[in-house]
């Protein structure tokens, strides 16, 4: 059960991230990662709707019918995307107002329902709850390290408005990196989002190759190893 | 892009890259000095440090890519590159802004897709709209050739951006004329002489480009087709609206010689990489370009059009190629 949890941990985080790997829902993620605060509230509510989503997909999985599964799972989401939706209307609405559609939208974030199905269906509510949990954190790692990038590069600030989130707390938590910056529109329009996408998804690949090389080079250094000529050579 | 040969390669030409890419430098150079009597030296600072970035840059990403070095800056195209892009880019830029339009043409556009021969789009052309998407305001705002800057103030002013240079500037007439509220183009510039100035100046630009440019076609470095397609429906489409409504939209005269036209006509939808490859698909290539200048300069909300037709070209070379390719002699009809 140990190993099992660390695995889904390392899969949602890193190995099997669902922005950097399987690249699903990127529509949300190119287009509200702006700024830190946008990234983050989007990665809050989708965190949110995926780690519940995969409790009730769990929960209710020996009770529907597998002919009808998607449709359903679909609608479990639905019913959760319209809870985070009117929570974040009662409490962060200026938010609300700035993710606009993005908030709806996250209904039809493939990784959601990618999770559903490929893991919340076939699980216990602990695994599924913990799988949601890994992923969504992953998810919202990428979504806040691009929206950081792109706003420290297109506006020269960090953390600018995060009192739409934390309220009078961030009042001043605003990081002006560089006093007088000219902005770089580039970075804070589409482009710049497919470009920064591009760039993370090479450097995870950079560091995972790294990282192999590391591992395979190790062991074999100084121990002369014995090729297999006959039988099955696989 | 993998090129496809179109025609039966028996006698070398003795046209390498660096050979190629050396002639068309030459040829720039009328423009470079036609540019720098009516604006003043901001060009030919923007060249000099665009090249020297270019050049460090190169070095850097082959040594990243692990490729030997020498050739790849010796072959002349990451300086080419640069110069474009130095001469495309208004004479009042600052080092930044030059330094990151470099960065994106040699590492993003170029090196990014697998290096010189298999970039899809034109590298001067991805660094300069990139860098009217990114930075607009400075961008869109050219030298007068009225009023210039000495050697030294404009030296100043491009590594420190320190003094005002607002009285040296003004915007193009192409702009202006994108413009116009309520007033004609003949009004307009009936009250503005530094228009009819810039126009002035504009043309003997003009005319510099097209003579580098006959100079490039007499060496045979690129074939008639592109050039003249593109300038050709350009000036067809600029002539159906200009006699219709000579008030609101721009002659064909104004729409050849002012901005890039010319410029583009002979410097960069040439690029052999980037464009179409037979000839009837330089045709089409350089028609097509020719409409969406037209089209972008008169309805979209950039003041000019030609890296965006130019890259949007580029993406459909590649098909134009395929149902443009020319049929084998001797083979069947169908």
């Amino acid at each position: 059960m140990h190993a099992e949890s660390t695995k889904l941990i390392k899969d949602g985080l890193w190995n099997n991230n669902p922005a950097l790997v399987q690249l699903l829902g990127l529509c949300p993620l190119l287009a509200v990662t702006n700024s830190f605060v946008n990234a983050l509230g989007l990665g809050l509510v989708t965190t949110f709707v995926l780690v519940a989503a995969n409790a009730l997909v769990s929960l209710s999985r020996h009770h529907i019918n597998s002919d009808v599964r998607l449709p359903t799972f679909v609608m479990i989401i639905a019913a959760l995307v319209t809870i985070a939706e009117l929570l974040m209307q009662a409490m962060t609405y200026e938010l609300y107002q700035i993710l606009g559609i993005f908030i709806p939208l996250i209904v039809t974030n493939c990784a959601i329902l990618g999770r559903a199905e490929a893991y919340a269906c076939k699980n216990n509510l602990g695994p599924a709850i913990l799988d949601g949990l890994a992923m969504g954190i992953g998810f919202m790692l990428v979504l806040v390290l691009l929206g950081g990038l792109r706003e420290m590069l297109g506006q020269g600030t960090l953390f600018a408005d995060m009192h739409l989130i934390f309220g009078s707390l961030a009042n001043n938590w605003q990081l002006t990196l560089i006093d007088d910056y000219q902005g770089f529109l580039f970075a804070i329009l589409p482009p710049g989002a497919f470009i920064g996408m591009g760039l993370l998804i090479a450097a995870k690949n950079i560091i995972d190759g790294y990282m192999e090389q590391r591992h395979t080079v190790a062991p074999s250094s100084g121990e002369s190893r014995r090729v297999r000529v006959t039988g099955t050579i696989s | 892009m993998i090129k496809q040969l179109l025609s039966s390669p028996h006698l070398h030409g003795g046209n390498r890259s660096q050979r190629i890419m050396l002639l068309v430098m030459l040829a720039c150079l009328p423009g470079l000095a036609a540019q720098t009597y009516w604006f003043g030296y901001g060009t030919m600072i923007n060249i000099i440090w665009a090249v020297g970035l270019g050049i460090a840059l190169e070095a850097g990403v082959m040594h990243l890519r692990q490729r030997p070095i020498k050739p790849a800056i010796s072959d002349g195209s990451v300086i080419l590159t640069c110069v474009l892009l130095g001469l495309a880019l208004p004479p009042h830029a600052s080092w930044w802004l030059v330094g990151v339009g470099v960065l994106f043409a040699v590492v993003f556009a170029k090196h990014l897709y697998g290096g010189l021969g298999n970039n899809p789009f034109n590298p001067a052309m991805v660094g300069y709209a990139l860098l009217l998407i990114a930075f607009p305001a400075a961008m869109t705002v050219w030298a007068s050739p009225e009023q210039q800057l000495t050697f030294n103030q404009q030296w100043q002013w491009f590594w420190s951006q320190q003094g005002t240079i607002d009285g040296y500037t003004q915007a193009t007439p192409l702009d202006a004329y994108k413009h116009l509220q309520g007033s004609t183009i003949h009004e307009l510039r009936a009250n503005n002489p530094g228009v009819i100035a810039y126009e002035q100046a504009s043309w003997w630009i003009s005319m510099a480009y097209l003579a580098g440019g006959l100079m490039l076609l007499a060496l045979r470095v690129f074939t008639w087709h592109a050039p003249v397609a593109m300038l050709t429906s350009l000036g067809l489409l600029a002539l159906l609206f200009g006699t219709g409504e000579p008030d609101l939209y721009a002659s064909p005269t104004q729409h050849l010689t002012l901005g890039a036209s010319l410029f583009a006509a002979f410097f960069i939808i040439t690029d052999p990489v980037t464009s179409a490859t037979s000839r009837r698909g330089k045709l089409i290539f350089g028609a097509g370009i020719g409409m969406l200048i037209y089209i972008i300069r008169t309805w979209g909300s950039y003041p000019d059009a030609v890296a965006f037709a130019v890259l949007l070209m580029n993406l459909s070379a590649p098909l134009i190629d395929q149902y443009t390719q020319p049929k084998v002699y001797g083979s069947n009809k169908n």
